[in-house]
């Protein structure tokens, strides 16, 4: 397996490991909702993919620059900017899936995967390992979508990319309908979830685990707000090392026994 | 004499084999009665669906690596299930994605016998009657039954199709009770479903709960709102999904009182879904939609143990 920080694992992390759809569950609204055809999930795919590439450059580029109390309103101004460009020209040269997706590219703008890398990634990271982040991410959001459509229309539809496929609509048997519903999507993407995750444990049991930093980790924040005590580094001198509280009871060993003597002597007297 | 042992200090011979065993059992004069209203299609379509329910049960576990469980026969109880709910015209190949669907997705993909969290019968029938409507929801009955001169299969509106559109004539209440109308292959034949019902609460089985308060609701419902409750009670698959599938031990709860809300519950829906949808019938979907509530009802209905501390509240 390649190294941590390499730009190849940056990438590979993207499509499988930290699959944006599958393993991170980021943006499911877009990926149920436009995934009727194999079509509309790789226009999608690629369309998310597109901005959060940009997104994530520019955000990385900016990054000493904006604020951080101010960061979520930047990176969402940065990421409609984008997104407006984007959907211009989407209407310009591929109006056809541009009207099929419909609400759902403005949408893009508040999809939690740009969002995510941004303040997850981009927020800490440099600009070339930025960009590949997105494009790995992207990859894999563009995969899921994309399987998660084909096996929608397939078995829904009974075509592929709008041509019909020869046994579901010409042997006698029929395409299930309820495929093409939500239902059968919030099935699909279950089904898909779940053979990710076996076969992601399968691939990852043989090699050595590379450890999650704080700054990739989906749950936290972000990496330069994660500990408590540069909250208050404005108030106070410019100190960048984390003030650590320790515990008294780590300083002075003999003081946790010493309120129990006295209680236990209490206890008695009051006997 | 006293002795001392750790628990369990009560022992049954009763297996899941056995249990599944009298279920088979307890279907067998439906499968029967079938026979003489839809003609030989009927014990080919219940023969087929459990040999497939049955297979894809062995296949799954092979493929997961698991246990070999096909020799319990709840696979093959769910496939006659999910046949007893189909139509006696349904296709063949509709019936393999439905048992495919019934034991693969809804029964093994989370975990077996015991893990399923909704009853793969009925989910499977639901999965194949919203994909294949134009298969699934004309129904037919041998000709002689529903007036007409041929031998063969004839499509007829079910009876609760007749009271939801409002017109045709309804057959007899004698026809209704021994099932001599259009309708699903197992749901038609009040008679032979109360000697199976009968049987699983003799033999101890099931017990009176669910079905009861299952049937009494949905007749209060259809009595409240000035509907004919002998037609509701003897047509569509009341009493079928009464004995069969609101006694299902994994998707329904296991305290009495959980059984009567379940089954009050169960029948509010299909009083519900019958009356004001554009669905004649809505019966799986009311289980359907109780099995998803089922974890939650078992969790309010826990009893306390002697002596034992009221379990604070979560």
């Amino acid at each position: 397996m390649t190294k941590k920080n390499s730009l190849f694992y940056e990438f590979l992390k993207g499509v499988l490991k930290e699959n944006p759809l599958l393993i991170l569950m980021l943006g499911t609204c877009p990926a149920l909702a436009v995934t009727t055809s194999a079509e509309n999930g790789l226009g999608m795919g690629v369309a998310a993919t597109a901005v959060l590439i940009m997104s994530n450059v520019v955000i990385s580029l900016l990054r000493k620059v904006i604020p951080d109390k101010v960061r979520i309103p930047a990176y969402i101004t940065i990421i409609a900017s984008l997104v407006t460009i984007l959907q211009f020209l989407m209407q310009a040269y591929v109006p056809a899936l541009n009207a099929s997706l419909g609400i759902f590219i403005p949408l893009i703008t508040v999809n939690c995967i740009i969002l995510g890398r941004a303040e997850a990634y981009a927020n800490s990271h440099g600009i070339v390992h930025s960009a590949i982040d997105g494009l790995g991410m992207g990859v894999g959001f563009t995969l899921a979508l994309f399987f998660i459509g084909s096996i929608r229309e397939i078995l829904g539809f009974g075509t592929f990319f709008g041509t019909k496929m020869p046994w579901i609509t010409e042997g006698g048997l029929q395409p299930m309908m309820i495929f093409g519903l939500p239902a059968g999507g919030f099935a699909v993407f279950g089904i898909m979830v779940a053979i990710t995750q076996k076969l992601n444990k399968r691939f990852y049991a043989r090699q050595p685990q590379a450890v999650i930093g704080c700054a990739e980790c989906p749950g936290c924040i972000s990496a330069n707000t994660a500990p408590v005590d540069h909250a208050s580094d404005d108030l106070e001198g410019q100190t960048d090392e984390p003030r650590v509280v320790v515990p008294k009871a780590l300083r002075e060993p003999g003081i946790l026994a010493e309120p129990k003597d006295v209680k236990q002597s209490e206890r008695e007297e009051t006997k | 004499m006293l002795r001392v042992s750790a628990s369990p200090h009560i022992r049954d011979k009763t297996t899941t084999r056995s249990v599944m065993l009298h279920v088979v059992i307890a279907l067998v004069p439906v499968i029967i009665a079938s026979t003489f209203i839809f003609g030989w299609r009927a014990p080919m379509l219940f023969g087929i669906s459990a040999a497939s329910a049955a297979l894809f049960e062995a296949l799954a576990r092979i493929v997961m690596k698991r246990k070999q469980t096909v020799g319990d026969f709840s696979a093959v109880v769910t496939g006659l299930l999910l046949a007893a709910s189909l139509p006696a015209n349904c296709p063949i190949w509709v019936l393999l994605i439905g048992n495919f669907v019934a034991i693969v997705v809804v029964k093994q993909m989370f975990g077996g016998l015991g893990d399923n969290f909704a009853n793969p019968a009925v989910t499977g029938r639901i999965v194949l009657s919203v994909s294949f409507t134009a298969q699934i929801s004309t129904y037919s009955v041998l000709g002689k039954f529903a007036g007409d001169a041929a031998t063969d299969l004839v499509s007829s509106a079910t009876p609760l199709a007749i009271v939801g559109q409002g017109q045709g004539s309804l057959p007899s209440t004698l026809d209704l009770f021994l099932g001599r109308h259009a309708g699903c292959i197992g749901e038609t034949s009040v008679v032979a479903l109360l000697i199976g019902g009968i049987f699983l609460l003799l033999t101890g089985i099931i017990d009176i709960w669910a079905p009861i308060s299952f049937i009494g609701t949905t007749a209060i419902f259809v009595l409240a709102t000035g509907q004919d409750v002998l037609v509701h009670l003897l047509s569509g698959a009341l009493i079928l999904a009464a004995f069969f599938m609101v006694t299902d031990y994994v998707t329904t709860p296991t305290t009495i009182l959980g059984k009567i809300i379940f089954g009050v519950g169960a029948g509010l829906l299909t009083g519900l879904l019958r009356v004001y949808s554009a669905m004649p019938e809505g019966v799986s979907f009311a289980i359907l939609l109780m099995n998803i509530l089922t974890p939650h009802i078992e969790r309010w209905t826990t009893p306390t143990t002697v002596g034992g501390a009221k379990h604070a509240k979560s």
